[in-house]
């Protein structure tokens, strides 16, 4: 007897110990999310996969599926809170879309507009960020961090190198790296590590190359995200270790 | 000459750094585990972490320079640039504050000729606030180099400004300045009796474990930190996890971060009640089959440590902890104290896990919770200080005893910690099922406006509520009642709240990180008098994000004193509105100044009026 649950009205199928994200993904059902990646144990931090079960609100990414649950995951109210959600993280760091690198290949502009957001809402923080360039192949654009800690638990759980970690509390959350100056050329840290690659935004971003292909003929310039799925799994990124 | 008096004059020498770590390594043991209490031991030595700390530390206990870098960063407590020899931290409370610690503060600070929040050039003093230090009851209160010091007033402040500039050392400060009441006012259920004599653990030994399991069942005891789990469901399912394999290390954790501002009575607990308490935490460990325990004290509390310590000593001596307790050669069980370094996160049980095992306090992801996969991912216990107190009475005189007070869902008593607008402030207990108006009464408090039950995070209180009851079903509290008259503007408390969240949201999920932040602009917005209707339905829509995204209680809870507010308190926001439903972004009538320059108009016609009459603004802007 196979157990299911009904996610906006799907029948989704799951094995015991299954997240409702790992059925999801497994039916090839689209929850929004950002600090999620299959690879790694989950996370719960970004909080853009909130789904409401029986009236409460939790991350699909973390709930355990339960046989017979009803989960919404597109009605206007939870879109709404995570719209507000990714608002909070757009004002937070320091998000400009049209001048980045990763627009079109970025997850949480992907994931924006599969919400509907359209503008930041919320006032911009606009904090003081460095750039680290340090590194020959690879740069960290701290301003588009927004703490997923996909690069942290790639680093540690896949690379056994500890690269990176969250230093600081609240508001002053920031990504740290291992090294010690600080920066990235200085650690342990390369291209081919699968840290490198996990990045939901463009924070850590290759070097020597930009702008490739056209803002416009991107990933998600041509199709949502609920329809193609993370960057990562869709590029194919981890292949063409540059 | 001062220079021999301070007392951290030879921080600059890296052997003395070195030498010092390799010592607390020795005394506290290799294991990660101990980082932060290691972090805490160098930082109270030297006023701060050298780098050559971090790098001995990183080097012998397998974590990166960077984990202990941002666990120095995390807690408030810890520093990487040196402290003053003299590190002075008001407590900040909105108690406190009603007492007058700001005027205290720059009475202090003028005095010393240093500002809040900086340290003095010469490195003799470091002045700032700092979170609730659990001294309502007696405030305005400080911490210096970590000592708790109560009941300011000018004229302490003024002599502390003298032995601070004459570089006295604290074992040389008045003693009474460090003289910390337990002010319990009113004794109940627990309160009134505190003898013990092991009597509790002779119960569990002539019962067996089984039959005081089934005690504490009988109880109802539930919780006394707020969540209210039942404290019996707690201990079974802690026993019986890992098919209740009695090869699998299970831990006991006494939560005594007590850290929800306006709460002091595990203070209270812990200094008078010691036994009681370590012995609620023994019969735990005889239950669930543990042998070691935690005490997870917080630093605001570090001077209670050598009396702790001094009871488990006795208690060791006494045969009631440690080996063969009670004879029984099977019965092994210790405690060690772990302190926390200003965290108010660390309350949370998870997150207090984390801290214990050396990290940053960050909540964990539920399931699994602590009972199956806690301390280092064994099962363990995590009960608060007035829930062991409970549970030894509870083993020693049986579950009725404990519903014979209370409601049906509520069995037992409550330990208030009352602080705020009345007379008689400090330790109250009461069965559950108490209205307000009676703790309101016995403290002497009059012209109530609002009561603040559950601390910041709990919920804000209008006269028309004062028959709520005290209970689980109605008002369920960690025990923190703050009392506000009519003369308080509610205003500065959810100004105070709202810097506190955002201060101590631990910055893992997105809704509390980054809408606490928001959230306090916003409060500031108001207080500022620049905010419009516009900002209320922001901070409404901010709060419901914050309540329903939050990944743990404490982002869930942040917004609640802005959402009670603006709801039962309206007046305290609609009177500082700039206007009723806009907020200009420039000041209208001043950029008309050039072109009534220009015009040589200066009358009533020539200006814009916006504001309200009662606006506070309106002079300052006109």
């Amino acid at each position: 007897m196979s157990k299911s649950f009904k996610l906006d009205g799907q029948e989704i199928p799951f094995t015991a110990g299954q997240t409702i994200m790992d059925a999801a993904l497994a039916a090839g059902a689209y929850i929004p999310h950002l600090c999620h990646n299959p690879d790694y144990a989950p996370h719960g931090s970004c909080r853009v996969c909130l789904v409401d079960v029986g009236g409460r609100h939790v991350s699909a990414c973390t709930a355990p599926a339960a046989e017979g649950m009803v989960v919404d995951s597109s009605s206007e109210a939870i879109q709404s809170t995570r719209r507000a959600i990714l608002q909070m993280l757009f004002v937070e760091g320091n998000h400009v879309c049209p001048a980045c690198e990763a627009s079109g290949n970025c997850q949480l502009q992907a994931v924006a507009y599969y919400t509907g957001m359209l503008a930041p809402h919320f006032t911009h923080f606009f904090p003081q960020r460095p750039v680290d360039a340090s590194h020959p192949d690879y740069m960290i654009d701290f301003n588009r961090c927004i703490l997923c800690e996909l690069c942290v638990r790639a680093s540690r759980d896949h690379d056994g190198k500890r690269v990176f970690a969250i230093s600081g509390r609240g508001l002053d959350s920031h990504l740290v790296i291992d090294s010690p100056s600080g920066r990235l050329g200085d650690s342990s840290f390369a291209a081919s590590d699968r840290a490198a690659h996990v990045c939901p935004t463009g924070a850590i971003i290759p070097k020597h190359k930009g702008y490739e292909q056209p803002i416009g003929r991107r990933l998600y310039d041509q199709e949502p995200i609920s329809a193609v799925g993370d960057r990562q799994a869709s590029l194919g990124d981890l292949a063409e270790v540059d | 000459m001062s220079q021999a008096a301070a007392p951290f004059s030879d921080s600059g020498s890296t052997q003395a750094v070195r030498d010092f770590v390799s010592e607390s390594l020795r005394l506290r043991g290799r294991v990660p585990e101990h980082l932060l209490q290691h972090l805490i031991a160098v930082q109270h030595r030297f006023g701060y972490v050298p780098e050559a700390a971090v790098e001995a530390l990183s080097a012998e206990l397998d974590v990166t320079r960077t984990q202990v870098r941002s666990a120095i960063a995390f807690y408030a407590f810890l520093h990487e640039r040196p402290r003053g020899d003299f590190d002075l931290l008001f407590s900040d409370n909105i108690t406190d504050r009603m007492l007058g610690n700001q005027r205290l503060m720059a009475l202090l600070a003028e005095r010393l000729g240093v500002a809040p929040g900086e340290t003095r050039p010469d490195g003799r003093v470091s002045l700032g606030f700092t979170s609730c230090t659990g001294m309502c009851d007696q405030g305005p209160a400080l911490l210096v180099n970590g000592e708790a010091v109560t009941a300011l007033d000018p004229q302490r402040v003024d002599r502390i400004a003298d032995l601070v500039e004459q570089g006295t050392p604290l074992a040389q400060w008045p003693g009474e300045y460090f003289r910390v009441e337990d002010n319990i006012r009113r004794p109940g259920l627990l309160l009134s009796n505190r003898a013990t004599e092991g009597a509790g653990l002779r119960a569990l030994l002539e019962k067996g474990a089984d039959a005081a399991l089934a005690e504490v069942e009988r109880s109802g005891l539930r919780g006394r930190g707020g969540a209210g789990f039942t404290t019996a469901l707690k201990w079974r399912f802690c026993r019986e996890a890992v098919q209740g394999d009695p090869k699998v290390e299970r831990f006991v954790v006494c939560n005594a971060d007590e850290g929800e501002p306006g709460t002091f009575k595990d203070r209270v607990l812990l200094t008078s009640y010691t036994d009681l308490v370590l012995e609620g935490m023994t019969i735990c460990a005889g239950v669930i089959g543990a042998r070691r325990g935690f005490l997870y004290l917080r630093g605001e509390y570090r001077y209670l440590v050598p009396y702790l310590e001094s009871v488990l000593a006795r208690r060791r001596a006494e045969g009631l902890l440690g080996q063969a307790i009670l004879g029984q050669p099977a019965f092994n069980f210790d405690i060690e104290i772990h302190l926390g370094a200003g965290a108010y996160i660390c309350g949370e049980e998870s997150a207090l896990i984390e801290s214990l095992e050396g990290k940053r306090g960050v909540t964990r992801k539920r399931p699994p919770f602590p009972v199956t996969s806690g301390f280092k991912d064994r099962p363990t216990v995590v009960n608060n200080v007035e829930t062991f107190l409970a549970a030894a009475r509870v083993v020693q005189w049986g579950g009725y005893w404990l519903r014979g007070e209370g409601t049906d869902k509520s069995a037992g008593s409550k330990i208030l910690s009352v602080s705020g607008d009345c007379a008689r402030p400090g330790i109250y207990e009461y069965p559950f099922g108490t209205p307000v108006h009676r703790v309101l009464a016995d403290c002497g408090a009059e012209h109530t406006q609002a009561v603040q039950i559950s601390g910041a995070a709990g919920a804000t209180l209008a006269p028309a509520e004062f028959d709520r009851i005290i209970a689980f079903e109605d008002l369920p509290t960690a025990g923190s009642f703050m009392v506000f008259d009519r003369s308080r503007d509610l205003l500065e408390m959810v100004r105070n709240f709202a810097a506190f969240f955002a201060h101590e949201s631990c910055g893992f999920c997105t809704p509390c990180r980054v809408g606490g932040a928001l959230l306090r602009n916003l409060v500031e917005k108001v207080a500022a008098g620049q905010a419009s209707d516009y900002d209320l339905q922001e901070m409404r829509h901010i709060g419901a994000v914050m309540r329903q995204g939050s990944y743990c209680g404490l982002g869930s809870t942040a917004p609640n004193h802005v959402l009670n507010t603006l709801d039962k308190f309206p007046e305290i926001y609609r009177r500082r509105l700039r206007s009723a439903d806009y907020s200009p972004s420039f000041d209208l009538d001043g950029a008309l100044a050039e072109a009534r320059a220009l015009s040589g108009r200066d009358d009533p016609g020539a200006h814009v009026r916006e504001q309200l009459e009662d606006s506070p603004v309106t002079e300052a802007v006109s």
